[in-house]
């Protein structure tokens, strides 16, 4: 395969700076005093003006368009990346998030005056709370990690308002990292609940955990390898005899839309990430949004302002004295929030229960396709996505990351790799269900084909990629000297 | 698909579930609308929101209608970017991560610090994350702040620090500027991070040397919260003494949408650099020698360290970073310094004609920057509801903010607001507030 497929471009915008050029024209000073420095004291004035770049407008579009094809985006390539729900982001969403109305409201507008917009948040969050049947539902979490400590400290809360000072929070060993590290935050000694050889939670191990001292039980449903918890009526049982309050992270909520339900099963507190599950676009890393639902007994201590609607009138309510207060400056990531409602009234509760099904579908076909070439990390049928190991393929050499690589040269974006921890080789898959059977289909062949090569070639795994801008990266070199911005010896 | 699998039905593949807690009839939620009607729909909500296409916006504390250029918009909604992952394949990321590089050293530049991340969700969540990193730096159990800084920022820190179960203590400002002998003696040996805000809260610049001087002299971290926007015409936080600078960075290029996404904009002393929250980006090169991109430092992140962290923060404003990049790409060394001016100009006009209205003066005689306090003789929320119905967004009534300031109405100016607008708002004020 020739070297470059993807095109190569090497500048910094600072690179193609020229002295005096300027990309935009701002508006002559219309007012008396046109010089500003005449109000200010000077010592508040800048000495040096900051060395932004100078460039034309047309030298900054054909810059960044450059930068954009260097990108794997899920617009141009298939992303199975698991845990991250990469689905087709509508262009609808987009058009709406930009109507005027919502995209050039400013959050400290008059309640009278922003109807529109309190009255879609009023609605998403209710359509939201009956999608996990809970109670109610705060918008305002930035991102699925904010979503948790939100739950998090709610939890804390209601044991204070009981007396209770418990100290521990408890997290199964194949969690995401954000749940012991918002656990911390929130003040929490984190314990690790074991799992079992399937990659369940171990219930006994649980069991023996549960105490007086412990203050939440957090785990994903399905779990990251992709399967339901058989158990998790009886564990969420048995930590409520405990007294201690169950949280379950949203992540795969995609699994089970309209199939079942977070308050259902016993839960206290769910995050949704809508950047996952509701199709607002991941933008090379955010921005997300984290809403966060609960039961009633939990309600008191949502994030304020609450979204409130009296009669045909929406407003925020800010007396709400026992709230953990705010997470973020204003109301919540309301751009996401109108792409997350525009995608719900474009499903409604037909479509959303198709979604599951059909991501399920897509993940059980991809894992039956690649079960005689990979080990499995858990039997099937699995949820919406799956887990497989290169542990065979590690005994010739070839590892899950050199896998992730070659997949890149064969014009896939990798799988989530070394995630869950307790899978070996971890190779983590989810196809999401907005995939053609002849993509999942190209997927599963050049999977395949890797396992062969594996046996056969692995030197063109091992030097894999050599199709992308660049090769493999020295990681080594970027943590032990860190050059973390541009400057102007650089080239 | 179900032959290949051996399932006889999709309900085969979900005998995880269990029976009990299936749904036995399906979600009640509104109905699916077609596209058509959707937009209709949407357009409707829309049309009951006072936008500042419509009407002259005056508001700010914390988000400003600064002007977003064309090629913003254009530039972000390249598949490539808008729908790319955090780019943990760095080969197949590069886009991305030079972007973030950029943004990186743009927001180092402005704000005269080392080195600057790949963004907090926004102002408020940046404050909360740099006091947090204080006490992780210091082990001390205080964080005291200047009575200037944003109050809803404020209230974000509070949150966080309630686990940690960190002191805040607030320094009082009563003239709109921090009582500098009242934070010498509040801030001591047990003060983590002493937080300043300027311009604060009020639009009034503090004084953040003698803040830094008083930190630094109790072995405190100087954090300064300060609108990047600002920082072409203003001095640069770092060479003011600021050990951690963080900052709402919405009006650099992105949209206010009802208070969010914004951009969290964090950065720090070289020193702090393996404390600091969120990821980072750094240079390297590949097999070949060329140069690259990569996340680094990735040991101080959740999904490293899990409960020894930095941060629980994961995904983040990266989009909104990237407008931030363009914006500061296109307006560039001059143009920044020109919105800067233009801004503080036109609130210098704004403020003259309005306190010429009998009964309206300024709350605060200091300097401002963008943004000013009036004083008005009636209610400023009814004065404020009256001035809509003139296709006015007069400003923020701060009652809701601080109850000794009930008479007072907070207004910002930008450069998109014109001559004409100003004196359309102070006929109208001075309807609103006569006889």
């Amino acid at each position: 395969m020739s070297r470059q497929a993807t095109p190569s471009y090497d500048q910094l915008v600072f690179e193609l700076s020229s002295p005096g050029r300027i990309g935009y024209s701002l508006p002559a000073c219309d007012v008396p005093v046109a010089d500003a420095r005449a109000f200010l004291p000077a010592s508040a004035l800048r000495a040096e003006a900051p060395a932004l770049p100078e460039v034309s407008e047309f030298d900054v579009v054909r810059h960044y368009s450059r930068l954009s094809r260097l990108n794997y985006g899920l617009d141009t390539h298939f992303y199975p990346l698991g845990s991250c729900t990469m689905k087709y982001n509508p262009k609808l969403n987009e058009d709406m998030a930009r109507l005027p109305g919502f995209g050039r409201l400013h959050p400290l507008t008059p309640e009278s005056a922003a109807q529109g917009a309190l009255g879609l948040m009023h609605a998403l969050a209710q359509a939201l709370a009956e999608i996990a049947g809970m109670d109610a539902v705060s918008l305002q979490p930035a991102a699925g990690a904010q979503g948790e400590l939100a739950g998090i400290l709610m939890i804390r809360a209601y044991h204070l308002a009981n007396r209770e000072k418990r100290t521990k929070v408890l997290v199964p060993n194949s969690a995401h990292g954000t749940n012991p590290a918002s656990t911390a935050i929130a003040g929490y000694e984190v314990v690790e609940v074991k799992s079992t050889a399937n990659g369940e939670v171990d219930v006994e191990d649980l069991a023996r955990h549960l105490d007086t001292e412990v203050a939440a039980f957090m785990i994903t449903v399905p779990n990251t390898l992709g399967m339901f918890e058989p158990r998790i009526v009886e564990m969420t049982e048995l930590c409520h005899a405990k007294g201690v309050q169950v949280y379950m992270d949203g992540a795969n909520l995609n699994a089970i839309l309209g199939i079942t339900r977070p308050g259902d099963l016993g839960f206290d507190v769910c995050h949704f990430n809508l950047h996952k599950t509701f199709t607002t676009p991941h933008g090379g890393g955010g921005p997300g949004a984290g809403p966060v639902g609960v039961k009633a007994h939990l309600e008191p201590f949502l994030p304020v302002p609450v979204v409130t609607r009296q009669g045909e009138r929406y407003g925020l309510d800010w007396r709400r004295p026992k709230s953990i207060g705010k997470l973020q400056a204003f109301w919540g990531n309301f751009g996401m929030l109108v792409r997350a409602y525009t995608y719900l009234r474009t499903m409604g509760a037909d479509g959303l229960r198709a979604v599951s099904e059909n991501a399920v579908l897509n993940a059980n076909y991809i894992l039956k396709r690649l079960e005689p070439h990979y080990a499995a990390a858990a039997p099937g049928p699995c949820m919406h996505e799956c887990v497989v190991s290169a542990r065979r393929q590690k005994k010739l050499g070839v590892s899950a990351m050199d896998i992730a690589k070659r997949l890149l040269d064969l014009g896939f974006y990798a799988p989530s790799t070394y995630f869950p921890l307790i899978v070996e080789e971890a190779l983590m898959i989810e196809p999401t269900e907005t995939e053609s059977k002849q993509t999942l289909d190209a997927f599963c062949d050049a999977m395949i084909r890797i396992a062969r090569e594996a046996e056969e070639n692995p030197s063109v795994i091992l030097e894999a990629p050599v199709t992308t801008p660049v090769r493999r990266l020295d990681q080594t070199k970027a943590a032990r000297e860190p050059k973390l911005r541009w400057s102007r010896a650089e080239r | 698909m179900l032959d290949v699998i051996g399932a006889g039905s999709i309900d085969d593949l979900l005998v995880g579930v269990p029976a009990k807690a299936r749904l036995a009839q399906p979600l009640a939620l509104a109905p699916a609308l077609a596209e058509s009607d959707l937009v209709r729909h949407l357009r409707e909500l829309a049309a009951q929101d006072a936008d500042a296409d419509s009407y002259a916006c005056f508001l700010g504390g914390g988000s400003y209608d600064h002007y977003v250029p064309s090629p913003i918009n254009h530039l972000i909604s390249r598949g490539e970017f808008f729908t790319a992952y955090t780019p943990y394949q760095p080969e197949a990321s590069q886009g991305t991560l030079r972007t973030i590089f950029e943004y990186q050293t743009m927001m180092a530049e402005l704000a005269g610090m080392d080195v600057a991340n790949a963004s907090i969700y926004d102002g408020g969540s940046s404050l909360a994350e740099g006091a947090l990193m204080a006490h992780a730096v210091t082990s001390r159990p205080e964080i005291v702040l200047a009575g200037g800084v944003h109050p809803l920022h404020r209230r974000v820190v509070a949150t966080y620090c309630a686990g940690p179960g960190l002191r805040l203590r607030d320094v009082a400002s009563p003239d709109g500027v921090l009582d500098l002998d009242a934070a010498g003696k509040l801030v001591g040996g047990k003060t983590a991070a002493f937080v300043v805000q300027s311009p604060n809260f009020y639009g009034c610049l503090e004084d953040v040397r003698a803040a830094a001087e008083i930190a630094h002299a109790a072995g405190a971290l100087l954090v300064v919260s300060a609108d990047p926007v600002n920082l072409g015409v203003l001095e640069a936080p770092g060479r003011l003494g600021a050990d951690i600078y963080v900052g709402e960075g919405q009006g650099l290029g992105v949209p206010m949408s009802y208070g969010g996404p914004n951009l969290g904009v964090f950065a720090a002393k070289q020193d702090l650099v393996r404390r600091m929250p969120g990821r980072l980006v750094g240079a390297t090169v590949d097999v070949d020698g060329e140069r690259g991109f990569v996340l680094t430092l990735q040991t101080r992140e959740q999904h490293i360290r899990r409960a020894k962290a930095t941060s629980n923060i994961c995904t983040n404003v990266a989009l909104c970073a990237l407008m931030a990049t363009i914006y500061l790409s296109l307006l560039g060394k001059q143009g920044l310094v020109k919105v800067g001016e233009l801004s503080a100009a036109k609130a210098h006009y704004a403020a003259e004609r309005l306190t010429a209205i009998p009964g309206v003066s300024l709350r605060f005689r200091v300097p401002f920057f963008k943004e000013f306090v009036l004083a008005l003789p009636k209610p400023p929320e009814r004065v404020a509801a009256r001035l809509v119905k003139d296709r006015i967004l007069a400003g923020v009534p701060l009652k809701s903010f601080d109850r000794r300031l009930k008479d007072c109405l907070l207004v910002a100016v930008t450069e998109q607001r014109t001559r004409e607008e100003i004196d359309r708002l102070a006929t109208a004020l001075a309807k609103a507030v006569g006889a």
